[in-house]
């Protein structure tokens, strides 16, 4: 019985790691903005499908040519009226010639990189670290965009409407997603091994299976969980964030810039969607459900706090195992006993888990207390 | 100025449904919907087999200048593998053209089921071939359901044919464990009778293993079906479900030669992105397998050389594809069956489903439309509404698939029953009145 | 000009305490009421009942329940989903097991009773948690509520499938068969729920849900219980949402699996709220209005347009200006399409004259 147990207490450990990895992206945004971002989900889609699209065959990519023009004539409508806007307000307000000098230039190296990466798109396949560099760059100009056409609109603004905006974002990334690159299923080939290793043969019959692919994928989902620690706790920026999420006001008062900051933030959570896209497109291939997993994320957020990034670190973890234990010790027992079809009982054990956890702690594990007055 | 804008773009939106109307209806054509997918989580599936029936129909057109003269309009409608858009799309689709709907193909069991209530009010048939009700067969109680060329319950049981047969006879399954890994649908519900059946005739105990929708997240069933070691596992999943059960089942070390999938589960789109961890891997066929046949010469000819074709011409000879073709096709041959007795017109729903349940494709017509090597003849008759119960095993063995037995016949004896049992149930819970098939002709 | 309440003098309490103290209002809506109990089935076509009229109106009655616990109550609910299948899966089984009782009304009001039971239920985390905590654990009932009735046999009479159908349903002795019959039956029930919708939010229980949403702490001490504030809200949205759930069921699918209830309908009609106007009936039918009719539009406009193009690419612009939309109108009125509604009613008074 122990066997087993390890070996489940292990896969769903690993598989927490990932789900972490997802929750990091929503922790980040919430603590900077108090925006609680749906459209993380479809950051990580859109993000592993650039990935494997620039990095794919060219005969791969054929088909949806004639999308992808229609895509960026939509995208080039789209940015052509956002600097006509912009053009007209400066007008208005009769600001200086530099202004306008920057958008032009702005404007220009726009469609100097569009053209270049157009070209070199129809090239063929890019080695990986290319596209990788390349969904980045994207990642940071989704992220201007988002700032500049819907965040910077709804400032004070109450959460749920902000939420709601960011599901309108995620219906528009899941669209442009799949126009863009196809609704294929596509793969991502980062080298993770496949074939599973036993562990301890001689201690469980059977021995302890381990998926290496896991393995890694928790690997580098816990260095980059370092990483933005460090991020946070050391740079410069990082403290500037960390005002930003005490106190909007006080931040913007002693000169802290917030929409810089928003501007940080969102991009450094598109890096987090492209990790978590690049791991699990090559865990799963890359296609439209792995959107989906934003759901696997949210318990994982209120156990941990939507605040606290430990917290979503060991919520992760408690959630994989929890789910997986609960699936494979508990569900047999409820079947037998209720006499039901089937199992399944992962999928909201997470949130019962939480819930539970909720009634005796409200901000979650790692939250910052909510201290109201009135 | 705002208000003013909104008034003017509402006046157009009017003005555009008004043409709608006014677009007149050319008289000689027959039409015909297609509820498919090209996106959302099944898309990967959804894409080839959409551009198989598409295709065919172009042929039909371009090559013989329709059914007997009589032109066919095609229409998609993107359902997403969702009821509600699916039961949308078919109420949208199914007046059009001077007849309406000749039939219509749901794509996706849940729809089957909804249109299942529909069909006898619009009188218009469900072909859902190779998926849809199993007991649906039963054409005196399902009057409008086809579910041609074999039922889940045909599919199961030749998969369990094929394995007493390599364990040498059903009386070796004793014992045995037997899992299935199967959608959370009614699609992957739906063997499940069929094989506690099965299970109770041959003592082998039977656990079925519900994986949500879309099936990302099966890492528990593989840990559960590893800890538990059963003989063998059947896969019942569709889109990326099942190309994550064959990753985890390779990520668990469960020999892929024991895990066998239905034919929705052994196309290409399943087991390439495995790459390596599904050479091994078994699945049902539906009668065809992949590969070009008779008719992809005509496809060349007519429509991938002029540039008319919907896929690429490598991805012609996938299965999915392949089912997409032998989809349209039955849908036309019926459509022909039809106008032998109606007339060389555009036919209504109702003539059309004496076309399909009159319809009798001999092996020398299959070999004269392209499709031999593909089908097996099939005859439909009023009291079984499947037309053939046939099928074979394949095998991917890395790069492609290859036929590994020779055709199950799924047993009558098993099923007719159950059948008959299901269907009775059903006519009495909403009090249909029964058609005595002895008396049509 | 049109809309100029002088000369409208009230004299008692009753007058000014009506819904609709003003006559153009009181007419506007009569006509509406009339148009669509009588004009509407003279003129419509089946594709405009059954894909258009009767998802928006049954749809309109579960945005109204979401509405009485997010807008009036401050309650952010993503469960709904869970709640109409309660209110389906409870209809069914008494449609089914008491085969005496085959009237829709009884039928319907059991299935809103079980939702207002399970409502209570899965209510009680919010006395603790709150806002966003609270959106997501709501999500536990809405996943636990989808497994539970695909798994648990009884409830779907142990049809293999899990898929359940029901015919034949009547009224006290009216049969409803034609899209028409279910319209006028949705109609009557969306009419009759809303008065009493209408009725509780303006009476003494809406005023305290308000009182909650506003701040819980400060309405506490002013006396009223949080608890019970709270779990009426939650049971009177539930019973609107059940009610509205068993006829989805039962009038619009016919036959259903609990993937009808999953959570994109509770995102769907959390939109419908949002888009509409938090803390607005009226809002609630714009809203139902506004995400019923933009995807079929969308997905129809090319064709209507003579524009032909790819069905994939046509699905993903409708997901496209869809999400481009509902940005849209939250960034021009985040207070939803009543307030526009309402902007426009002032601008009416003094329009066409400018003074």
């Amino acid at each position: 019985m122990l066997g087993p147990f390890l070996e489940t207490l292990i896969g769903g450990l690993l598989t927490g790691v990932l789900y972490s990895l997802v929750a990091l992206g929503f922790v980040l945004i919430f603590k900077a903005s108090g925006v609680f971002n749906f459209a993380q989900g479809a950051m990580v889609l859109f993000a592993a499908l650039t990935v494997a699209r620039l990095a794919g065959e060219i005969d791969n990519k054929e088909v949806h040519l004639a999308n992808f023009v229609v895509a960026a004539a939509i995208l080039g409508v789209a940015l052509a009226l956002v600097g006509w806007y912009c053009w007209r307000e400066y007008v208005a307000r009769g600001s200086g010639a530099p202004e306008r000098r920057k958008i032009q230039m702005l404007a220009a190296l726009g469609a100097i990189v569009g053209g270049g990466a157009a070209w070199l798109y129809g090239k063929g396949a890019w080695p990986m670290w290319l596209a990788i560099a390349a969904t980045a760059a994207i990642m940071g100009l989704l992220a201007y965009a988002i700032e500049r056409l819907v965040l910077r609109h709804l400032v004070n603004q109450e959460g749920i409407i902000l939420f709601m905006a960011t599901l309108g974002i995620a219906y528009f990334l899941d669209g442009f997603g799949q126009t863009l690159w196809g609704s294929d299923i596509y793969t991502i080939n980062l080298g993770l091994p496949k074939d599973p290793i036993f562990l301890l043969e001689g201690v469980f019959p059977g021995g302890l299976l381990v998926d290496p692919g896991d393995l890694v994928a928790a690997v580098i989902a816990a260095a980059l969980v370092v990483v933005l620690a460090i991020f946070f706790q050391t740079t410069r920026v990082g403290r500037a964030l960390r005002a930003v999420a005490d106190d909007h006001a006080a931040a913007q008062s002693v000169g802290i810039p917030l929409k810089t900051i928003w501007l940080i933030v969102w991009t450094v959570s598109g890096f987090v969607a492209l990790a978590a896209g690049l791991i699990w497109g090559a865990k799963l291939g890359v296609q439209f459900s792995i959107s989906l997993i934003a759901l696997k994320a949210l318990p994982v957020l209120i156990l941990g706090g939507f605040t606290s990034v430990p917290g979503a670190i060991v919520g992760g973890l408690i959630i994989g195992a929890g789910e997986k234990l609960s699936e494979v010790f508990l569900a047999p027992i409820l079947i037998r006993a209720f006499d039901l079809a089937g199992g399944g009982i992962e999928n909201w054990f997470a949130y019962v888990l939480a819930l539970v956890f909720l009634l005796f702690r409200p901000q979650g594990l790692f939250g910052e207390r909510i201290i109201e007055r009135v | 100025m705002r208000l003013r804008t909104a008034a003017l773009l509402g006046a157009a939106i009017a003005a555009a449904g008004l043409t709608v109307a006014a677009t007149a209806q050319a008289q000689n054509e027959q039409f015909i919907p297609g509820l498919i997918y090209r996106t959302g989580a099944y898309a990967p599936n959804g894409i080839p087999f959409a551009n198989g029936v598409a295709d065919y129909y172009a042929l039909v057109n371009e090559r013989d200048g329709g059914i007997n003269g009589v032109k066919i309009v095609y229409e998609e409608c993107d359902t997403g593998y969702a009821t509600d858009r699916g039961v949308e799309c078919y109420e949208r689709l199914k007046n059009k053209g001077p007849t309406g709907a000749a039939y219509v193909n749901p794509l996706s069991t849940g729809i089957t089921f909804a249109l299942t209530e529909k069909a006898p009010v619009d009188k218009i048939p469900v072909i859902s071939m190779g998926y849809g009700r199993s007991e649906s067969r039963d054409g005196s109680v399902f009057q409008w359901n086809f579910p041609l060329l074999g039922t889940y319950w045909s599919a199961a049981d030749i998969i369990m044919q094929h394995i007493a047969l390599k364990e040498g006879g059903f009386d070796k399954l004793k014992g045995k464990k037997i899992v299935l890994v199967y959608h959370d649908s009614p699609y992957g519900k739906e063997p499940i009778a069929l094989l506690e059946q099965r299970a109770k005739m041959h003592g082998f105990t039977f656990t079925p293993m519900p994986v949500t929708h879309p099936g990302v997240e099966q890492k528990a069933t593989w840990l559960q079906i590893r800890q538990n070691r059963p003989d063998y596992v059947l896969l019942w999943g569709w889109g990326i479900m099942n190309s994550t059960s064959i990753k985890e089942a390779a990520a668990v070390g469960f020999p892929r030669e024991k895990l066998f999938g239905v034919w929705w589960s052994g196309a290409e789109p399943d087991v390439r992105p495995a790459e390596g961890g599904a050479k091994g891997y078994h699945a049902a066929m539906l009668q065809h397998g992949s590969g070009q046949f008779g008719v992809h010469a005509d496809l060349k000819k007519y429509l991938y050389d002029k540039g008319k074709g919907a896929a690429k011409w490598d991805e012609t000879g996938e299965v999915l594809y392949n089912r997409g073709l032998v989809n349209a096709m039955l849908g036309v041959e019926s459509i022909r069956k039809a106008q032998t007795k109606f007339g060389n017109k555009p036919l209504t729903g109702e003539q059309v489903r004496w076309g399909i349940e009159n319809l009798d494709l001999s092996a020398a017509r299959l070999k004269e439309l392209g499709f031999e090597g593909m089908l097996q003849p099939l005859k439909v008759t009023c009291s079984d509404h499947e037309g053939t119960r046939a099928g074979r095993i394949q095998q991917w063995d890395g790069a492609k698939w290859v036929v590994v037995s020779d055709w199950y016949q799924s047993d009558d004896k098993v099923i007719k029953p159950m059948v008959d049992a299901a269907a009775k149930k059903y006519a009495d819970e909403k009090k249909l009145s029964v058609r005595d098939c002895s008396k049509e002709g | 000009m049109f809309y100029r309440e002088a000369g409208q003098f009230k004299t008692d309490y009753a007058a000014d305490q009506q819904i609709f103290p003003i006559l153009q209002d009181r007419l506007f809506v009569l006509a509406v009421i009339a148009v669509a109990f009588l004009a509407v089935p003279a003129l419509a076509s089946p594709y405009l009942y059954t894909e258009i009229l009767i998802p928006f109106l049954i749809l309109s009655l579960a945005a109204i329940g979401l509405n009485i616990l997010v807008g009036y109550c401050g309650q952010v609910s993503l469960g709904t989903g869970g709640f109409m299948a309660v209110g389906a899966y409870a209809a069914y089984n008494l449609w089914l097991r008491v085969p005496e009782l085959n009237n829709l009304i009884v039928v319907f009001l059991f299935g809103g009773l079980m939702a207002a039971a399970v409502g209570i239920l899965f209510g009680i985390p919010s006395l603790r948690i709150k806002g966003f905590y609270l959106a997501v654990a709501t999500l536990a009932s809405q996943f636990f509520l989808d497994w539970m009735f695909a798994r648990v046999k009884w409830l779907t009479n142990h049809t293999p499938s899990g898929s359940v159908a029901v015919g034949h349903l009547e009224v006290f002795g009216w049969h409803i068969d034609t899209p028409a019959d279910r319209y006028l039956l949705i109609l009557g029930i969306v009419v009759v729920a809303t008065v009493v919708a209408k009725n509780l939010v303006r009476g003494h229980i809406g005023r305290s849900w308000m009182a909650i949403r506003d701040m819980d702490i400060a309405a506490e001490i002013i006396g009223f219980r949080p608890l019970r504030t709270k779990l009426t809200a939650f049971a009177v949205s539930s019973f609107f949402i059940g009610v509205a759930g068993a006829m989805w069921g039962f009038l619009r699918l016919g036959s259903w699996e609990p993937l009808a209830f999953d959570i994109n309908r509770s995102f769907q009609i959390l939109f419908m709220v949002i888009i509409g106007g938090l803390g607005s009936l009226l809002g609630s039918f714009l809203g139902a209005a506004f995400i019923v009719l933009v995807p079929i539009v969308l997905n129809q406009l090319p064709g209507w347009l003579g524009v032909r193009m790819s069905t994939a690419l046509l699905s993903h612009l409708e997901f496209m200006v869809f999400g481009a939309m509902i940005v849209f109108f939250l960034i021009v009125e985040p207070h939803g399409l009543a307030r526009l509604w309402s902007v426009a009613k002032e601008k009416l008074r003094l329009w066409p004259f400018p003074h």
